[in-house]
């Protein structure tokens, strides 16, 4: 039997008028796991996306968060639950320090009078998180951690975006598009970083056209076509041109492809 | 689809790699040259421009004009004369730190000091009543200007251009343009003219105003850098789609910034009464384009999320300098303006420059 599932849906239905984005649309992330979801142009992928972590409601359908049923109505609800989201453009703040980001919208302040009344922030114990943080999914080679995120490159902006979503993440952590911006050896890098953060237990939802990336590092492949759920291939016994025959519409799915 | 045993793998054709070098996120010390330095100084600490234009300034005319100058009397005025555009300019970073634009300031600022005065002379209100509707009204207007820009999301150029000629002929239609003279102020509500009062310490006069304005800038010197509300305004200013979502309430910061700016518009309106004396409508009109001059030469990025409030007060302080310096020194007023202009354009330009700076 499978671990039980962390996150599902279920009849998913999502319409801007008469465009049907989502049509009964049906979902499982299982612990400890990472499900690639993949899907051409305009399938549906982002708008299922979105409903899973608030920043669209969902006209139809159920989301259960470890078997209960939840509706987020917007993305911090879906933040307060333990879904973190690396967004494709990161969300960071460039002038601001790779702690302050690290914190940004959920800040420490200090114990005590200068806290409560004051309402002085921890800066010290905040760095000191961070860099934890950092290291722990060996990203230490940013050195100074009151540099503004704009002095660092591409790949060490998806690192901090990465490590604030491993960190603050309690259940589940998704990854849109992780490695579109990057270069091959940056890419390399974030893979790695990806690999280490399910290590540590937590399931991750990763969005990408790579093929090469995907079929690297998932455990399972979400294939998304015309706004459901087409199968679900396993990326050892299945290849890249299979999953782009069966995301374009060129095959259809195995029967033991749908059961999975 | 006639692909054939490909490997399921991507490894395959990054092996390429192996022998690549593998540091990816370190930071080689390239070779700078002092300019490089120079940049990189200024943008890890903006303020430091205008702390060194200042005491450049200070210096030339002290060597310019000698003891007239460089004396605490004298600069110990200049800090009385730019009180209001820095309790102003307070309120005009805070907006500009979110990358919006405050035209009402004075407007705000006056209407403020009016009903204070109004309210105390001809309707016989105690005057701590008197001032703290008159910070009411404040608020009250930077709310407006707030809920236009944060939830009716307008332009914050335009709300305030259209709010500032509202404010200002609310001012003059309540107020039918009457100057309410300083006696009567002292004889019913000397609390309005409390922070004109002077003090001497030596040869330096300061006033409860310019003691009030230093002391508003290092409270919010601490709520900017310290507190997460502060954090906050930077973050939404830096880029407020990233800010919302981080999970700022971008919209209910963003109001609370200019209800903010409203209450030290007031408080503006209260030290303005002081250091007239009189209660005057027509009084502080430019308050508007000089608290923006402070923050942009004190260099506070008009793009918003980046600058200091302690550099508005520096801006300010310049401002002061070279007006008094030159005063002193004897040239036509004129001469001011224009080195005031010259600063302005020196100022954003080293912003650009700034901003280019590479890791």
């Amino acid at each position: 039997m499978r671990p039980e599932p962390v996150l599902t849906a279920r009849g998913l239905v999502k319409r801007y008028g008469r465009v049907v984005a989502l049509g009964s649309a049906d979902f499982d992330l299982y612990r400890g796991e990472i499900l690639a979801v993949i899907g051409d142009n305009g399938a549906g992928k982002s708008t299922l996306i979105k409903a899973l972590t608030g920043a669209v409601t969902p006209d139809g359908g159920e989301i259960r968060l470890d078997g209960k049923p939840v509706s987020f109505d917007n993305p911090q609800a879906a933040r307060d639950a333990g879904i973190e989201t690396v967004y494709q453009n990161l969300a960071l703040s460039p002038a601001l320090s790779i702690a302050d980001n690290m914190f940004l919208g959920r800040e420490i302040r200090r114990e005590g009078v200068l806290g409560s009344a004051f309402r002085m922030l921890d800066k010290p114990k905040m760095r000191r998180i961070a860099r934890e943080k950092l290291s722990e999914l060996g990203l230490m080679t940013i050195q100074n951690i009151d540099q503004p995120v704009e002095t660092l490159s591409g790949g060490q902006r998806q690192g901090v975006a990465v490590a604030r979503a491993a960190a603050f993440g309690s259940k589940v952590v998704i990854m849109d598009e992780p490695t579109a911006a990057l270069g091959v050896k940056e890419s390399r890098r974030v893979l790695d970083l990806i690999l280490e953060v399910r290590s540590r237990g937590l399931p991750i939802v990763l969005i990408s056209h790579n093929m090469p990336h995907v079929f690297e590092i998932a455990d399972r492949i979400h294939v998304h076509r015309l706004g459901r759920r087409l199968c679900v291939i396993d990326p050892k016994t299945s290849t890249m041109s299979d999953a782009v025959a069966l995301m374009t519409g060129a095959r259809a799915p195995e029967p033991e492809m749908l059961a999975a | 689809m006639s692909e054939t045993a490909k490997p399921p793998t991507g490894a395959s054709y990054e092996a390429g790699l192996a022998a690549a070098d593998t540091r990816v996120a370190d930071f080689k010390p390239s070779r700078r040259g002092p300019l490089d330095h120079l940049q990189h100084a200024l943008h890890a600490n903006p303020t430091l421009v205008p702390v060194l234009v200042l005491l450049v300034g200070v210096a030339v005319f002290g060597m310019l004009v000698g003891g007239r100058f460089f004396n605490a009397f004298t600069l110990t005025l200049i800090l009385q004369q730019v009180t209001i555009v820095g309790i102003v300019g307070v309120a005009q970073t805070l907006i500009i730190l979110t990358a919006g634009i405050d035209l009402s300031v004075g407007a705000i600022m006056v209407l403020s000091s009016v009903i204070m005065g109004q309210l105390a002379f001809h309707h016989g209100v105690p005057a701590p009543l008197a001032l703290g509707a008159g910070l009411c009204v404040g608020m009250i207007c930077g709310a407006i200007n707030g809920a236009l820009v944060a939830f009716v999301r307008l332009p914050p150029f335009i709300v305030t251009l259209g709010t500032w000629f509202v404010f200002e002929a609310t001012n003059f239609i309540y107020s039918a343009n009457e100057t309410i003279r300083a006696q009567d102020v002292s004889a019913n509500a000397p609390l309005l003219q409390f922070l004109g009062t002077s003090f001497k310490i030596g040869g330096a006069v300061l006033t409860y105003g310019a003691v009030f304005m230093v002391l508003l800038v290092l409270i919010f010197w601490y709520v900017l850098n310290h507190t997460a509300w502060g954090r906050h305004v930077y973050a939404i200013g830096d880029d407020e789609d990233a800010a919302r979502l981080s999970g700022i309430r971008t919209g209910r910061t963003l109001f609370g910034v200019y209800v903010t700016a409203g209450c030290i518009c007031a408080l503006a309106g209260w030290a303005i009464i002081g250091r007239l004396g009189s209660v005057s409508p027509t009084s502080g009109y430019e308050a508007n384009i000089q608290s923006i001059t402070a923050v942009v030469i004190g260099g506070t990025s008009l793009f918003g999320g980046r600058g200091s409030v302690l550099g508005t007060l520096i801006g300010a302080l310049i401002v002061g300098v070279f007006a008094m310096g030159l005063r002193i020194w004897g040239t036509d007023p004129q001469w001011t303006r224009l080195t005031v202009g010259a600063l302005i354009v020196l100022a954003v330009a080293a912003d650009q420059w700034i901003r280019k700076v590479s890791a």
